[in-house]
C-alpha cells in the first residue's frame, strides 16, 4: 500500500534533521508532476536511511542535484519525494600527484574546477551548465565540446558509491585509474538517469590544465564544406581538444571552431597547420586572444540550453556530419521553420534547437530524423520540448533489442520501481 | 542429457570438426595463461559463427550445463579455466576482420581476431589500435573485451573499455543482442561498459566494433638508468607535476633488468638499480619541447645514463626488454608468480620498500616490473617448484603484496582480472553489500548461473528467480552455493 508522504515527513525529519525536510513547491515539479517533499540528506548514511524509509512507505523518489538537467526524460509516472544532494558538497580526497579526486555527489562542477585549478588541474568535463553537480552529470551523462579529446563521463569516472532503492550502500571501482576488480558499476550508473540508485560519491581521473589554448574559426558555406573540413582534420595528425560546428541560420553560412590545448609552441604550430588544411573548405582565421574567450563562452552554450526552445540530440557515425546537418537544414527550409544546429563535429553528436512557435511540426520532424538516422546506426533523443508535445515524441526513441535486458536490470536493482519510474528508456 | 549425448547433438548441427571430446585433445584446453589451475572440460566446441555460438549456449541452457568462453587462452587469472562438467566454447575460429571504416575510425572484428592484427590492418593508412597488452602478438580481442585489457600505453589512451563502441553479444540464455555501433551515446544503460571487463560472466561477444586512432605525428622514447627505484619514481612524479601526460612510463628494478638482459639482450645498462622508459607522443612541436623537459628531469633526479631512441628500431629494442620481462624472469628462476596490483602512484616509494622488506622476511626474491605512470605493479615472485613448500611461500607472499596495495588505497588487479585466482581476495577490497550489488547485475544477465560460473566472486550465489522450471543447480546440490 502506498502511504501519503505526510506520513513519512516525521520519519524523514528524524533522519536528516527538521530543517532539511520541506514541503515541495510548484518549482520542484518534474514535467508537471508535483512531489510532496524535498529531503536533503547530509551523508551517505542518511541517503541510505531516507531511501530505506521511502521504500518501506512505497514512495516514489527522484534524486536531484542542481536541477539543471531535469528536462531530460519522460514525465515520471509518480513522484512523492525529491532527494536533493545539495548538502553533499564536500571534496573528500584530492592528492594532485595522483591526478584523482573523490567528491560527494552534490559538488557543483564549477566549484570543483576552482579547487583543481589551484593545482593546475581540471576534470575534463564541460557540460553546458557549470552549476550542474557531479552526481547529476553522471546520471545524465552530460558532456560538452571537450569530449573529442577527453571522452565522456564513462572515460573519466573511476569509482562510485551508490545507494540502492532498499538503502544498500555499494561501492565499485576505486581511486586508482587502472582497476579491473569486480563489475564496472560506475559505467552502469552513468547515464542511467537515477533509475538504478542514487549516486552518493564519485571518484574521477583528472588532467593537467593546458598552459595555452588557441582557437581557429572557419566559416563554411555548406554542410559539405564542414564535413570535408572535419574529415581532413580527423585524418591529420593534429590533436584538437574540440571541433564545434554552429549553424544558426539555415539560409546562411556555418562556422567550425577548432580548439587546440597544450603548450604555446604546440598550439601555435597546430593552429597554423589547420589554417592550411582549412583553406580549400572555407575562410579561416585565428581570433586574437581577447575574442577567444567570448567564442569559448559561446561554445559552451549548445542549443539545448536556450529557454523556450525545443531541443534534440542526434547521434550518428562521425563521418556522416554532412549528411545529417544537410538533411536537418533542408528539411527546415522546406517547412519554412527556423532551426539552430550545433555539433561536436568530430564525434557524431549534433544538437538541434527549434523555436516554440514551430512546435507543431515537431512530431513529423522527429520521425523524419529517426528514419534517416536508423539507416546510419544513430538515434534521436528529445532533450527538451513543450510539455504538451513531449509525450507524443517518444523521448528516447527506439532502444533496440537490449530493452528486455535493461528491464531485467531495473527489476534487480529497483524491484519496487520507486526511483524515477517511467522516465527512462522503454518506460523504465 | 549427459555430455556424450550433447557432443553427438552438437556434431550433427555444427559438424564433427567443431567438437572435441577426446580426453587427450581436451587436455590442450585445461588451463589458460595461469598454468597453476588446470581442469579438463567435458567438451570443447569451436563455433565459426554467432549463430553457432547461440546454438551451443541454447543447448547448454536446455540441459543446465555450464559453459566457459575462451579466446587465445593467454589470460593470467584463470578466467578461461574450464569447468569439469561443462562446455568450453573456444572462439579461435571466429577470426575475420569484418570491416575497416577509416573515415569513422572504426574496425569491426570477430572475437578470435588477434590484438596486433587490428593495428596491422590499418597501419599502412596511418592508424593503430591503442590497447597493447604485452601478449598482443597472440591474445584475442574477445579476450581483451572480457578482461578489459590495458597495456603500456593505457596511461594516456585508456583501456579496452575506452576503445569499444559496439558489441554483438550472445547472452547467457542464448539470445543475440546488438549494442552500440559506430554512433556514440546510444540511449539506455551503458551495457557495453558493463560487459567489457566482466570476465566472460555476462555473455559471449561475437562481434566487436573498435575505435582506431590516428598515429601520432611524433613519438620520442628514452631510457634512463638510476641507482635505485626512488630516483626513477621521483622523475615520474616530476613529469606528472609538470602537467605532462606521457604515452607510457614504465619501470623495472635491478632483478627485472637482469632477467630481461639475459633473455633478449636489449642492451640495458647492467649495473642499474632501476630503469625508466618514458615515451611521449603527439604533435611534433609539443612533443619536442616536452621531451627536452623530461630529459632534464631525468638528469635532475640523478639518472646515471640516459639513452634516447634515435629511430624506430632503437625504440622497438627498448620496448622489447620491457614487453618480454615476464617471460625473461624464467632465465633467472625456474618458476615465478606474476602479481598484478595497483596503488595510487604517489605511494610508489613506500610500497616498493614494503615489498622489499616482505621479500626478505618471507625468504623470496621479488622482481618488479611496473607501469609507473598509473601505479600498476607487476611484482614477480621467484621460486623453485622443486623445493618443498616454495610454491606456497611464493603465493602467500604474492597475496601479502595485494594486502599492501589495499592498505595504500589500491586494487587487487589492474589488468589481469580476478578470474579464478583472485576471487578469494575480493572480500578484502569490497564489502558484502558491494559484492551483493554486483551480483544483482549478474542475475539480470545470467539468472540460471551457467555462464562462466564460479569466477570473480568468492561465494557463488544463485539468483532468486530462475525463469522456467525449477531445478536444483549442480553447484547448489554440491552445497557450494546458496540461493538468495
Amino acid at each position: 500500500m502506498r502511504a501519503t508522504p505526510q506520513v513519512g515527513t516525521e520519519g524523514f525529519q528524524r533522519i536528516v534533521g527538521l530543517e532539511h525536510v520541506r514541503a515541495a513547491t510548484p518549482e520542484d515539479a518534474i514535467h508537471g508532476v508535483q512531489p510532496a517533499l524535498v529531503v536533503a540528506p547530509g551523508s551517505v548514511g542518511e541517503i541510505s536511511a531516507v531511501l530505506k524509509l521511502a521504500s518501506e512507505l512505497g514512495l516514489a523518489v527522484a534524486p536531484r542535484g542542481a536541477g539543471t538537467h531535469l528536462h531530460l526524460g519522460a514525465p515520471p509516472e509518480r513522484l512523492d519525494v525529491i532527494v536533493s544532494t545539495r548538502h553533499l558538497e564536500r571534496v573528500l580526497e584530492y592528492n594532485p600527484g595522483d591526478l584523482v579526486v573523490k567528491v560527494e555527489a552534490g559538488v557543483p562542477l564549477g566549484a570543483l574546477q576552482e579547487v583543481l585549478a589551484v593545482s593546475g588541474q581540471m576534470l575534463a568535463l564541460d557540460p553546458p551548465d557549470g552549476r550542474a553537480t557531479l552526481g547529476g552529470i553522471i546520471a545524465t551523462d552530460a558532456s560538452g565540446p571537450l569530449r573529442l579529446r577527453y571522452g565522456t563521463v564513462r572515460d573519466l569516472l573511476i569509482g562510485v558509491t551508490v545507494v540502492l532503492a532498499d538503502g544498500t550502500i555499494a561501492r565499485a571501482g576505486g581511486k586508482v585509474v587502472k582497476n579491473v576488480a569486480g563489475y564496472d558499476l560506475a559505467k552502469l550508473f552513468t547515464g542511467a538517469l537515477g533509475t538504478l540508485g542514487v549516486i552518493a560519491e564519485a571518484t574521477f581521473r583528472l588532467h593537467p590544465l593546458p598552459d595555452a589554448t588557441r582557437t581557429v574559426v572557419v566559416q563554411v558555406d555548406t554542410p559539405g564544406d564542414a564535413g570535408r573540413l572535419v574529415a581532413d582534420l580527423a585524418a591529420s595528425t593534429l590533436m584538437p581538444s574540440a571541433a564545434e560546428l554552429r549553424w544558426d541560420d539555415p539560409a546562411g553560412p556555418g562556422q567550425v571552431l577548432v580548439v587546440f590545448e597544450g603548450i604555446a609552441p604546440g598550439v601555435e604550430a597546430q593552429a597554423a597547420t589547420l589554417l592550411e588544411i582549412a583553406h580549400p573548405h572555407g575562410t579561416a582565421h585565428i581570433p586574437d586572444a581577447g575574442r577567444e574567450q567570448a567564442l569559448w563562452d559561446q561554445l559552451r552554450l549548445p542549443a539545448d540550453f536556450r529557454e523556450g526552445e525545443a531541443c534534440f540530440k542526434l547521434s550518428y557515425p562521425s563521418a556522416d556530419l554532412e549528411i545529417v546537418i544537410s538533411a536537418v537544414l533542408e528539411e527546415a527550409q522546406r517547412r519554412k521553420i527556423l532551426v539552430r544546429c550545433s555539433a561536436h563535429a568530430a564525434t557524431g553528436v549534433a544538437y538541434v534547437g527549434i523555436r516554440e512557435q514551430d512546435s507543431v511540426a515537431l512530431p513529423e520532424l522527429v520521425d523524419a530524423w529517426r528514419a534517416m538516422l536508423a539507416v546510419h546506426d544513430g538515434s534521436v533523443v528529445v532533450l527538451r520540448a513543450p510539455a504538451d508535445v513531449k509525450p507524443a515524441l517518444q523521448v528516447w526513441g527506439p532502444t533496440g533489442d537490449a530493452l528486455a535486458l535493461m528491464r531485467r536490470l531495473k527489476q534487480q536493482f529497483d524491484p519496487g520501481r520507486m526511483l524515477n519510474p517511467g522516465r527512462f528508456v522503454g518506460g523504465i | 542429457m549427459d555430455v556424450a549425448q550433447l557432443a553427438q547433438q552438437l556434431r550433427s548441427i555444427l559438424g564433427s570438426r567443431a567438437v572435441i571430446s577426446e580426453r587427450e585433445q581436451l587436455r590442450t584446453y585445461e588451463c589458460d595463461g595461469l598454468t597453476g589451475y588446470r581442469v579438463v572440460p567435458s567438451l570443447v566446441v569451436l563455433p565459426e559463427t554467432a549463430e553457432q555460438v547461440q546454438t551451443v549456449v541454447r543447448l547448454c541452457n536446455q540441459h543446465s550445463i555450464p559453459f566457459v568462453a575462451r579466446g587465445s587462452g593467454t589470460g593470467l587469472s584463470g578466467g578461461a579455466l574450464p569447468i569439469e562438467q561443462g562446455v568450453l566454447i573456444v572462439l579461435t575460429r571466429m577470426r575475420r576482420i569484418l570491416e575497416v571504416d577509416l573515415p569513422n575510425q572504426r574496425v569491426v572484428v570477430e572475437p578470435g581476431v588477434i590484438n596486433l592484427w587490428v593495428t596491422q590492418e590499418v597501419a599502412s593508412a596511418g592508424y593503430y589500435y591503442a590497447p597493447d597488452p604485452s601478449s598482443q602478438l597472440v591474445c584475442s580481442i574477445g579476450g581483451n573485451v572480457a578482461e578489459n585489457s590495458g597495456g603500456a600505453h593505457c596511461l594516456k589512451y585508456g583501456f579496452t573499455t575506452n576503445h569499444v563502441t559496439g558489441l554483438e553479444v550472445v547472452l547467457p540464455d542464448g539470445e543475440l543482442i546488438q549494442l552500440g555501433g559506430k554512433a556514440p551515446d546510444a540511449p539506455g544503460y551503458d551495457l557495453i561498459g558493463t560487459i567489457v571487463g566482466s570476465e566472460g560472466t555476462l555473455g559471449i561477444v561475437t562481434k566487436i566494433t573498435l575505435k582506431v586512432l590516428r598515429k601520432p605525428e611524433t613519438v620520442r622514447t628514452l631510457l634512463a638508468a638510476y641507482p635505485t627505484t626512488d630516483e626513477a619514481g621521483a622523475t615520474v612524479s616530476d613529469i606528472i607535476a609538470a602537467g605532462i601526460v606521457p604515452a607510457a612510463a614504465e619501470m623495472m628494478d635491478a632483478l627485472a633488468i637482469e632477467a630481461a638482459e639475459a633473455a633478449v639482450h636489449a642492451g640495458y645498462p647492467g649495473d642499474a638499480g632501476a630503469l625508466l622508459i618514458v615515451e611521449l607522443d603527439g604533435p611534433a612541436a609539443e612533443v619536442e619541447h616536452q621531451f627536452e623537459r623530461v630529459v632534464a628531469m631525468c638528469r635532475q633526479n640523478g639518472a646515471t645514463q640516459i639513452r634516447i631512441a634515435a629511430d624506430d628500431e632503437e625504440r622497438v629494442l627498448m620496448w622489447k626488454g620491457r614487453k618480454s620481462a615476464f617471460a625473461a624472469v624464467g632465465r633467472i628462476s625456474p618458476d615465478y608468480y606474476v602479481q598484478d596490483g595497483v596503488i595510487p602512484r604517489t605511494e610508489l616509494p613506500e610500497v616498493l620498500r614494503k615489498i622489499a622488506t616482505l621479500g626478505v622476511e618471507r625468504g623470496v626474491r621479488v622482481a618488479n616490473v611496473f607501469h609507473a605512470g598509473d601505479g600498476n605493479l607487476h611484482p614477480l615472485v621467484l621460486y623453485d617448484g622443486e623445493e618443498e613448500g616454495a610454491a606456497e611461500r611464493a603465493e602467500r607472499a604474492a597475496g601479502e603484496i595485494l594486502d599492501i596495495c589495499l592498505e595504500h588505497g589500491g586494487s587487487i588487479t589492474g589488468e589481469h582480472g580476478v578470474g579464478e585466482d583472485k576471487k578469494k581476495y575480493m572480500p578484502r577490497m569490497f564489502t558484502e553489500d558491494d559484492l551483493r550489488t554486483m551480483q544483482l547485475l549478474r542475475c539480470a544477465f545470467d539468472p540460471a548461473g551457467l555462464c562462466n560460473p564460479g569466477k570473480i566472486f568468492p561465494t557463488p550465489r544463485l539468483c532468486g528467480e530462475v525463469p522456467g522450471h525449477h531445478r536444483t543447480h549442480p553447484v547448489e546440490a554440491a552445497g557450494l552455493a546458496d540461493r538468495f
